[in-house]
């Protein structure tokens, strides 16, 4: 029998400016040398099902870490009522982002068993984020789940997200770009030009875009959750990051 | 998607918050975006918050859109139907 004991627990680490933050952290205990995810949360927050997503990751042979984005807002709050109040606060800033991702790169190059590599992964606003860090970084791999507004003009009425098309020219690692077909932010088409743009700079990128899904096809406790989608999404995510990670 | 769109205003009054306690309520948040409870992929949100007592402090609604809109004009309808002289009262 395979050992396969895994250790999740909550920690502190070191974010943006030197602030302490916590961070959900789900690693395998076995001997091997191992690859490192930091799991960005979606706006919904430091939620349950983004820890699942972080063990998932340490059941697959990743060390993972999902920094608490909210935590300078909402220091032990429940996720949603964090959620909230950073939401009335406007939000997390890109460069505070950055900061953290880079806290959490920190602390899985700290754990005894890193591989030196690591990757994000984003959903949603994360999934923006997640090419943001790749984008500002040196990792390994980013995985982008429907990230919008990484080109494209924000809706009327809505705050503008400053654009990141420009961060192409500045990808460190491979891009995995999943993307339903069914969603307007962002729309095909707008998946099209960060291909173009990814194209265009020669950078490495894996994209698969599905029919008969639409956004946060992953979310499991939600009625956009699509299994037959999400289940070869995530088969084409172990397959990157085997590629880019392990080892 | 994460809409980031977010109405902010202060009010006055109370509501009932977590373990069934009212709280004065100072601030409120009016957004369409992801929901946390509703079986929905957005509904209209509104976080009727009182900050000073920290995050908690917080009386969430998450309803489907033609749902918001059928309250807020309910709102507006009590609020018309009743004389002027009685909401200057307080």
């Amino acid at each position: 029998m395979t050992y396969d004991a895994i250790l999740a627990e909550t920690v502190t680490i070191t974010g943006h400016g030197g602030d302490p933050l916590e961070a959900y952290s789900a690693r395998p205990l076995d001997s091997g040398s191992r690859g490192g995810m930091v799991v960005i949360h979606h706006m919904p927050g430091y939620d349950s099902a983004t820890k699942e997503i972080t063990r998932t990751f340490a059941v697959h042979g990743y060390n993972a870490v999902c920094p608490n984005l909210y935590w300078r807002e909402a220091p032990g709050a429940a996720p949603d009522d964090a959620a909230a109040t950073a939401r009335a606060q406007g939000g997390v800033p890109d460069e505070r982002l950055v900061g953290d991702v880079h806290g959490a790169m920190l602390y899985l190059d700290s754990l005894g068993n890193s591989n030196g590599k690591v990757a994000t992964i984003g959903y949603c606003s994360g999934g923006r984020q997640s090419w943001l860090a790749n984008g500002s970084l040196s990792l390994a791999a980013a995985v982008v789940c429907y990230g919008a507004f990484i080109v494209g003009e924000t809706p009327e009425g809505m705050p503008a997200r400053p654009p990141l098309g420009h961060l192409a020219a500045t990808q460190s690692g491979p891009v995995l770009g999943l993307w339903g077909n069914d969603d307007k932010y962002p729309t095909p088409e707008q998946v099209d030009e960060i291909e173009a743009l990814l194209k265009d700079a020669g950078k490495p990128y894996e994209f698969h875009r599905y029919d008969g899904a639409g956004h946060a096809f992953f979310s499991v406790d939600r009625p956009s959750y699509r299994p037959e989608t999400a289940v070869d999404a995530w088969d084409k995510i172990w397959a990157f990051l085997d590629a880019h990670l392990a080892g | 998607m994460c809409t980031y769109q977010t109405e902010l205003l202060e009010v006055a009054g109370s509501g009932k918050g977590p373990g069934g306690e009212w709280l004065r309520v100072t601030d409120a948040s009016v957004y369409v975006d992801h929901p946390v409870h509703a079986m929905a992929g957005h509904t209209l949100n509104v976080d009727l918050r009182n900050p000073a007592q920290g995050p908690a402090a917080r009386v969430a609604l998450e309803l489907h859109p033609d749902a918001a809109r059928l309250l807020a004009e309910a709102i507006l309808r009590s609020l018309d139907a009743v004389p002027e002289a009685v909401l200057a009262a307080g």
